[in-house]
């Protein structure tokens, strides 16, 4: 492990993130990825939003972009889309993807464009102190929902899903060697990858909701997922409230990129800008 | 009509917008987001149909805001991006155009103006954008803005957005009237067939970074505009919208913000003079100049022809360029004039610095306003005109 | 030289691309050319206006400001545009679809000929209208010539419809000179 953080950090360490955040061990879990995965670094580019989670572009040693919020798959998209050799990661937090950036995500997803999103879901806006996003389950509480949300949250994964992604799964920090190989499948999947990580804020969203301490997040992450397969035998009163984690769904389908070389293999007509 | 004429050969019937698509192909565009929005809608379909034919990538996004980000990645990994959009989707972009501002991010916005604010009228022209295109983010930073006033300017000023882009890290807006837009008039570049086209690759000294230099992707340089190599191109560096360093990255230390808020600003700001473009017609020996720009220098040009054959000592200094503003040109040109006389669709947006640049001149300087969706005519110029002079002390123009 | 024309009539009937024609082939004679137009928000139907100056020095101001043509395809267009005509402009409409009432003052010269009718039963086509109507103002007019809205045609029609449509303006260009020789 010494070894891939001495290739896939910076020297700007120390970062930004509380003591007990999820956020470090999904970046962990990527730096592992990429080394399994072994692209050259200068062909990776790690595209984050804003929010804890999006400060991750800054500590990386890649083609790094901190965009503006909800942003990040929009600029994705077109340096994808310029440079298609490019290997693209996105990383955005709940409120990031799923609220601000929800238009770009569900057009991202239909689009198929090949890169992987990864959505770190602490369930709150961390940054700004915790307030409730649309993965905050109904009923938990957070400072713009003191009484509890009365908002129903999105199901990240069916919503990639309906949109057209066609790799889509869940992983959490608790099963960290599960979530880094969740991103190497991801990455290797051709097409728009969604890799939900579920992750733990016990400053902004634990103290709100009766879990303050970080091992006891960690410990209610291992008590309350199940795999897809164990899910597959469960009934619907069984999963209330709990995390399915593992790949949820994966297809073939035309590739945006490609799509877009095929357009202009067939109407190039030679170098031919006169006017 | 001669049966047996010769027909003129050089000469095509074009849009505005037209020209603006073809000017971004001739500039090396090779990267369009857009969402489709009257009245700039035919650049983008222009655009959808010539660049798969010439390897280039044309997208239509979810929406502005959508556009402008995916535009930013693409230059980002160096590609010469540009949207088209109007009045309701250039404000959905505004807080990436204050992002590519920052970031320093070389891209070309063609706003065709229509007539707001909302919605207003989608197909009727004012120059109601002059003040968002320089203020439309938070915070402070400089932008270039230009403004045609024909068919044949558009094409060249769309390569010109494009170069200064370029050359100035920078996004640049290319701010056209509606009535030029949907203009069609005759264009000829048999004149000027090869225009300079500038890249921002002309600023890197390859050979520094071949000896081991460090790239530093924000650095102070003495003309304020660090060199820009693309992501993806082995220099693995950082691009972010916060206060940065140097190096790119994050930084709130008071020397360095000040430093770097300065230079995108002066990085502009001191170039005014090589960046401002302005035409003068009889200003020499005029005693009143007409200031004017875009579609309403057309109704200037006019009004001035049909005073100065009534005797009238009229001028007419035409700003190509809106931002970064050349109020002392403007102050030089028009000193020991009895008056200025701008008009403008819109309530008075770029009189503002105008009248700043003029003050205590000694310069006499009139507004004329109009805001009902249709160009300023010639008569309504003259009269105006007419009347102020009629009003200064000293007598006629 | 100055010369001013405005086409109107119903959004569909090709009134845009009439005006267009003639601009290009304005500048197929080496004259200047503006062409602009005034949009709803239709498509198709609501009241649709192009216009055309041409002159032997550049435009300035773009828009025509006293036509000194006015075609009119629909009564909706004439009652809208007829009273700004010049006064010793030239009014031509359709003779089915406009009941010229006088509003565009006596000493207009007016030419009424059936262009709709003439469109849909000889040349079995509608939508030709517009380039009959451009036959029509040229013949009566010679603004432009011949040749210049030939050129302008062929590069506004692809092979299938050129034929149709040099068919469309002959036909009204000779209806123009019947129409001058009463």
């Amino acid at each position: 492990m010494e070894a891939v953080y001495e290739k896939y950090f910076r020297d700007n360490l120390p970062h930004i993130w509380c003591p007990g955040c999820g956020n470090g061990i999904v970046m962990s879990a990527l730096a592992r990825a990429l080394d399994k995965l072994n692209y050259p670094q200068d062909d990776v580019l790690l595209i984050s939003g804003i929010g804890c989670s999006s400060r991750m572009s800054g500590y990386m040693d890649l083609n790094t972009v901190h965009t503006a919020h909800g942003r990040a798959l929009a600029f994705a998209t077109g340096a994808k889309v310029c440079e298609p050799r490019l290997k693209v990661f996105v990383v955005m937090g709940d409120g990031d993807a799923a609220a601000i950036g929800g238009n770009h995500f569900i057009h991202a997803c239909r689009r198929n464009i090949d890169m992987t999103a990864i959505v770190i879901n602490n369930s709150i806006y961390g940054m700004t102190g915790g307030q409730f996003s649309p993965l905050t389950p109904t009923g938990k509480r957070a400072t713009t929902a003191p009484y509890g949300s009365i908002d129903r949250a999105f199901n990240l994964v069916d919503l990639a899903k309906g949109a057209g992604a066609t790799y889509v799964a869940r992983g959490d920090v608790f099963h960290a060697a599960q979530l880094t190989s969740l991103i190497v499948e991801a990455s290797r999947h051709k097409g728009f990858a969604v890799v939900e990580a579920v992750a733990t804020c016990p400053i902004s969203y634990g103290r709100y909701n009766n879990i303050p301490e970080p091992a006891d997040m960690l410990f209610w992450l291992r008590d309350n997922t199940v795999t897809v397969q164990q899910a597959a035998k469960m009934s619907e009163d069984e999963l209330k409230d709990k995390i399915i984690i593992g790949k949820h769904f994966e297809t073939q389908a035309v590739e945006y990129c490609e799509e877009m070389a095929r357009l202009l293999a067939k109407e190039k007509a030679g170098d031919n800008n006169e006017i | 009509m001669p049966a047996n004429k010769q027909l003129r050969e050089n000469i095509r019937l074009m849009q505005g917008n037209e020209a603006c698509a073809l000017g971004a192909i001739k500039a090396g565009a090779s990267f369009f987001g857009g969402y489709p929005i009257t009245p700039s809608t035919e650049i983008a379909e222009y655009i959808a149909r010539e660049f798969p034919r010439l390897g280039r990538y044309f997208m239509q996004m979810e929406d502005e805001i959508a556009s402008i980000g995916a535009m930013i990645g693409a230059s980002m990994v160096g590609h010469k991006a540009f949207t088209a959009t109007s009045g309701p989707g250039f404000s959905l972009m505004q807080e990436l155009v204050g992002y590519a501002a920052v970031a320093e991010i070389p891209l070309v916005i063609i706003n065709v103006m229509r007539f707001g604010p909302s919605t207003g009228l989608p197909t009727m022209p004012q120059s109601g954008d002059i003040m968002q295109a320089r203020w439309g983010t938070h915070g402070d930073h400089s932008i270039i803005a230009l403004s045609p006033s024909s068919v044949q300017e558009a094409y060249y000023t769309t390569i010109r957005a494009f170069n200064l882009a370029e050359q100035y890290r920078t996004p640049v807006i290319v701010l056209l009237d509606e009535k030029i837009g949907h203009l069609r008039e005759g264009f000829d570049i048999s004149q000027d067939p090869e225009p300079e086209i500038i890249n921002r690759s002309d600023f890197v000294d390859q050979a520094a970074l071949a000896q081991g230099g460090k790239y530093l992707p924000f650095a102070n340089t003495p003309d304020g505009v660090p060199p820009m190599i693309p992501l993806g191109q082995g220099q693995r560096y950082h691009f972010t919208g916060l206060t940065h360093n140097q190096a790119g990255f994050y930084t709130s230390d008071a020397q360095q913000v000040e430093t770097f808020i300065h230079r995108l600003c002066h990085k502009i700001e001191d170039h005014v003079a090589e960046i401002a473009e302005l035409e003068q017609l009889q200003c020499a020996d005029a005693d009143c100049v007409i200031l004017a720009y875009g579609a309403v220098a057309r109704s200037a040009q006019e009004a001035m022809d049909d005073l100065r054959q009534a005797g009238h000592k009229v001028g007419l200094l035409r700003l190509k360029t809106i931002w970064p503003f050349p109020a002392a040109q403007i102050r030089e040109i028009c000193a020991g004039k009895k008056m200025v006389l701008m008009p403008e669709m819109n309530m008075g947006q770029l009189a503002v610095e105008a009248k700043a640049a003029l003050s205590g001149s000694g310069v006499a300087f009139h507004s004329l306003n109009q805001v009902n969706g249709r160009l300023i005519t010639p008569a309504v110029i003259k009269q105006a005109l007419l009347e102020n002079q009629a009003k200064l002390i000293g007598g006629a123009c | 030289m100055k010369y001013e024309v405005r086409f109107s009539g119903t959004g569909g009937q090709g009134i845009i691309r009439c005006a267009v024609l003639l601009a290009e082939a304005a500048l197929y004679d080496g004259y200047f050319a503006a062409q602009s137009q005034v949009y709803g928000p239709e498509s198709r139907g609501g009241s649709s206006q192009g216009e055309v100056v041409i002159k032997d020095t550049p435009i300035y101001y773009p828009k025509v400001k006293v036509p000194d043509v006015l075609l009119c395809l629909s009564q909706e267009a004439y009652n809208k545009y007829a009273p700004d005509i010049a006064a010793d402009g030239l009014l031509i409409c359709d003779s089915d679809f406009v009941q010229p009432d006088g509003r565009e003052g006596e000493t207009v010269r007016v030419c009424r000929l059936p262009m709709l009718e003439v469109a849909r039963d000889e040349l079995k086509n509608e939508l030709s209208a517009n380039v009959l109507a451009l036959g029509v103002l040229v013949g009566l007019t010679d603004v432009v010539s011949d040749a210049a809205v030939h050129k302008a045609l062929a590069n506004n029609f692809n092979s299938k419809l050129l034929p149709l449509n040099l068919q469309a303006y002959q036909r009204g260009f000779q209806m123009a000179r019947g129409q001058a020789d009463k």
